[in-house]
């Protein structure tokens, strides 16, 4: 059964094009659908602005969608600011990029930890201090350090310590958009390690957004290729990244760069990506691709089923 | 190799009496492209800051920088400005900041023709033409009218990297020139860097903390850690065969893109504090091969194979002499 699950879901933002000029809608995500089964992790692939951000956002309820419906263990997900949605806010967390931006600077890592299980009443002041410590050291942070302030903390600890405070609460859900992009590799696969032996531990399930696709493969069970708010490409992470279908996604893996031989050939897009506001009419990928024919022009592609299990939304990739 | 290009020699760097670079020796020949990769504050930047006199006045800087056997550390600051921008150009990681936002992009580059080549007018305008073409600027004699922020990151990157071709470089130092970009859009921006390194034949610095950009880019690469540079190598040869201990953990660490996947190893600690700097080897901490002679002195360059090189008590060196 999943966990959580998202059904047709748009995200419609209203901008206006220079200073003066009439509002324009722009669909951040646009129609898209996946579900998440607990101690799993879907992982959100994708390019600056092609709207996995707002995905998450909507997943966690603190954006409602313009259309389409997000459901969390079977029920659709409370108005955010009512009292069902505050109880349910404890089960799903969000953990972010920027580790500092995300503490209060005055207070000790410990005050951190223990500030959403007061929040929520959860046991008294002894019991408290027994789960912060026992948090700290799940994520691997030495008890000395429950004394200091974020900024005496390195990047790693810090982002060890948000992960403790969103773990207080016990969540079924952690939306982690990208965590550990502000990290140095080799701290990034400490918590990379820890991430994943916690989510095995506590059968947490995971959206994991990121633009690193090294990462997103490392920690996925499925992931979901976007552009410019579309799902374009979903299934294995091995078998996307290994021979990925949708052109988009092949221009993705092949541009990523690797130390050692590549698998597959590097193609090197033409043009920048669009501006979600002024989104191309069909395949919203047709202008930069090089196999664009008539029928991409003029009609979107919707995920059709393809080999392995996978799903694709390309009109020249066979469905299964 | 041949006659060196750039030649540094023990450089050091301390600010406020802490050590940021602590002896960097490092050669660039005319034409080649070398990697510098480290993570966060190992000091690559530092290192090119320093060549090229950048730094504030608080950072005590020593050593020798040698650009054809003229020394830069100590040169006048008209010496100074005629290499920077002329024979040696650098681009920074975000192109925004270093692009005068309240000014046409076609002007700045204008300025830099000015500056460099003494050109002006049409002449300058007609080169400007021909570098945005160059860079891959689609619809120049329109886009040298506009201000950066009409531009995407990537086109920004594009005419910085115009800028620095103004003055005909022989070095290029690019810091994480693409750091800031999309995947794809980085993808656009090295294969840029590829060519116009083959068609001018200068020579390129690429700083990273991207193991993959560099061994793309580079055929030799140096890795840094804490102030030093720990390895260097050929590039196939340095992700094929890491022999410092560091660098077998920085490329342990790393997720793969393809094969089965592993849980990473991770290098566990972190990377020193200045003020608080390992006695010997800087790495002896997190080091899995450690022992008491770690601590006993700073590692030297022990040859490991041809070209290749690295800083570690316990590699063996190579029976052939390299
Ligand atoms: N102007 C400055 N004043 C004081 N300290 C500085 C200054 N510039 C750099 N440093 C310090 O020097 C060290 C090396 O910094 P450097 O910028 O060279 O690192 P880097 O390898 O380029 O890192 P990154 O990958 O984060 O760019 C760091 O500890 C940094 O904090
Ligand atoms: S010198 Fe010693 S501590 Fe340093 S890398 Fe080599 S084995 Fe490790
Ligand atoms: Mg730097």
């Amino acid at each position: 059964m999943s966990l959580l699950s998202l059904e047709g879901v748009s995200r419609v933002y209203a901008t206006r094009r220079g200073l003066f000029g009439t509002p324009v809608p722009v669909r951040a995500v646009d129609h898209i659908s996946f579900s998440v089964a607990p101690g799993r992790t879907l992982g959100i692939v994708g390019e600056s602005g092609c709207g996995k951000s707002t995905t998450g956002r909507v997943a966690l309820g603190i954006e409602r969608p313009s259309e389409g419906t997000v459901s969390f263990e079977g029920a659709a997900m409370p108005t955010p600011g009512t009292p069902e949605w505050r109880r349910l806010r404890a089960r799903l967390q969000l953990v972010y990029q920027d580790p500092l931006g995300a503490m209060d600077r005055r207070l000790t890592v410990a005050a951190q930890v223990a500030e959403p299980l007061e929040i929520h009443g959860i046991g008294d002041k002894a019991e408290r201090q027994d789960r912060v410590a026992a948090l700290l050291r799940d994520v691997g942070l030495r008890a000395d350090l429950a004394q200091r302030h974020p900024h005496e903390l390195s990047g790693g600890q810090r982002q060890r310590a948000v992960l403790a405070r969103a773990l207080a609460t016990d969540p079924a859900l952690l939306v982690a958009d990208e965590p550990v992009s502000a990290l140095d590799v080799s701290i990034q696969a400490q918590v990379i390690n820890m991430l994943t032996d916690l989510q095995e531990a506590r059968g947490i399930a995971m959206l994991f957004i990121s633009h690193d696709l090294k990462v997103v493969r490392q920690v996925s069970h499925e992931v979901a290729v976007m552009y410019l708010g579309r799902i374009v490409e979903q299934g294995d992470p091995e078998a996307i990244f290994a021979d990925p279908l949708h052109p988009y996604s092949r221009a993705l893996v092949s541009a990523i760069p690797v130390p050692g031989p590549r698998r597959i050939e590097r193609i090197v897009l033409s043009g920048d990506p669009p501006n979600p506001a002024d989104r191309p009419s069909g395949c919203a990928f047709h202008p930069r691709c090089a196999l664009a024919t008539a029928s991409c022009r003029a009609e979107v592609p919707q995920l059709k089923p393809a080999a392995d299990g996978r799903q694709v939304a390309c009109h020249l990739v066979e469905a299964a | 190799m041949a006659d060196p290009l750039v030649s540094i020699r023990d450089l050091r760097v301390a600010f406020h009496g802490l050590p940021a670079l602590r002896g960097i020796d490092l050669d660039v020949a005319p034409g080649e492209a070398v990697g510098l990769v480290g993570e966060s504050g190992c000091g690559k930047s530092v290192t090119w800051l320093a060549a090229l006199g950048l730094l504030p006045r608080t950072a005590a800087v020593s050593g020798s920088v040698r650009l054809e056997g003229q020394e830069l550390l100590a040169a006048a600051p008209s010496v100074l400005d005629r290499v920077r921008g002329g024979r040696i150009a650098m681009i920074f990681q975000d192109p925004a900041s270093a692009l005068n936002p309240v000014k046409r992009v076609g002007v700045q580059v204008a300025e830099a023709l000015r500056l460099h080549r003494g050109m002006e007018g049409a002449t300058a305008e007609a080169e400007v033409l021909r570098l945005f073409d160059q860079v891959g600027i689609p619809d120049a004699k329109r886009r040298i009218h506009i201000y950066p922020h009409e531009m995407s990151g990537g086109q920004n990157q594009r005419v910085m990297i115009a800028m620095a071709l103004a003055g005909q470089p022989e070095l290029l130092v690019a810091d994480e020139p693409t750091t800031a970009l999309d995947a794809t859009i980085q993808a656009q921006i090295l294969d840029l860097l590829r060519r116009l390194q083959q068609e001018t034949g200068m020579a390129l610095v690429l700083i990273s903390h991207d193991l993959g950009v560099v061994a793309e880019m580079c055929r030799r690469v140096c890795v840094m850690y804490a102030g030093r540079i720990v390895e260097e190598a050929p590039s196939g040869e340095l992700f094929a065969h890491p022999r410092h201990p560091y660098t077998q953990g920085l490329l342990a660490a790393l997720p793969d893109m393809v094969g089965p996947r592993r849980r990473l190893e991770a290098i566990p600690g972190g990377v020193p504090e200045p003020w608080n700097m390992p006695p010997g080897c800087a790495f002896a901490p997190r080091c899995g091969h450690a022992t008491p002679a770690c601590d006993a002195g700073m590692p030297g360059f022990v040859p490991v194979g041809p070209h290749h090189q690295a800083a570690c008590v316990h590699v063996q060196p190579a029976t052939v002499p390299a």
